[in-house]
């Protein structure tokens, strides 16, 4: 009787190089990790919709966290450094450095916290479309 | 830029559920779906909130 080689199921789709590269390239630039493993549409629709609601909370003249004097401090700004290189370049522009005055101002600084928190969702899904954990 | 409250629900829901789509589903169809359904939640339950808030107030 013949028999088959059974390969093992990680074996045929283990992945080659550096597989936390999406992951670090998604959470850079908003939409990178999809576009490294040539996930076009996906990456646009990801990097329209965070760098978006990044520039949103910025027009709203939301405020970006800077230090962490609390623990609502500490967690904005991880909030706000999921955003990567948006939120390096923000920072050495000097944007979002007004204190908040105004509703809308604080709605702005939640759509920069939120945005930085939906990038990492985006950069973990990559990880998983990487290690095809995810098709 | 001042945005209604309206807007920035509006604006906030559209670009979450976009994420939260494309990023909890494995096909285009059902991320669509996902979608779809994480934004009718979202702008729904603050319709639906909002008037609880005003009328409460009354």
């Amino acid at each position: 009787m013949a028999t088959t080689p059974n390969k093992p199921a990680a074996a045929k789709t283990s992945p080659q190089g550096f597989v936390y590269l999406p992951l670090i390239a998604g959470w850079l630039v908003p939409g990178a990790g999809h576009f490294l493993l040539g996930k076009w549409i996906r990456g646009t629709l990801l990097a329209v919709s965070i760098i978006a609601m990044f520039a949103l909370g910025l027009a709203m003249q939301g405020k970006l966290y800077t230090s962490a004097q609390d623990i609502l401090g500490l967690l904005g700004m991880v909030g706000d450094m999921g955003t990567g290189l948006l939120y390096l370049v923000s920072r050495a522009l000097g944007l979002g450095a007004q204190p908040t005055q105004t509703t809308v101002a604080d709605y702005g600084k939640v759509f920069i916290v939120v945005a930085g928190l939906l990038n990492i969702i985006a950069a973990v899904d990559a990880h998983n479309l990487r290690t095809g954990r995810k098709s | 830029m001042h945005p209604s409250h309206f807007t920035a629900v509006f604006l906030f829901a559209l670009f979450a559920s976009t994420v939260f789509g494309i990023t909890m589903r494995d096909t285009p169809k059902r991320m669509f779906r996902y979608g779809a359904y994480c934004f009718a939640l979202f702008v729904g339950s603050v319709i639906v909130f909002s008037w609880v808030m005003f009328l409460i107030a009354r």
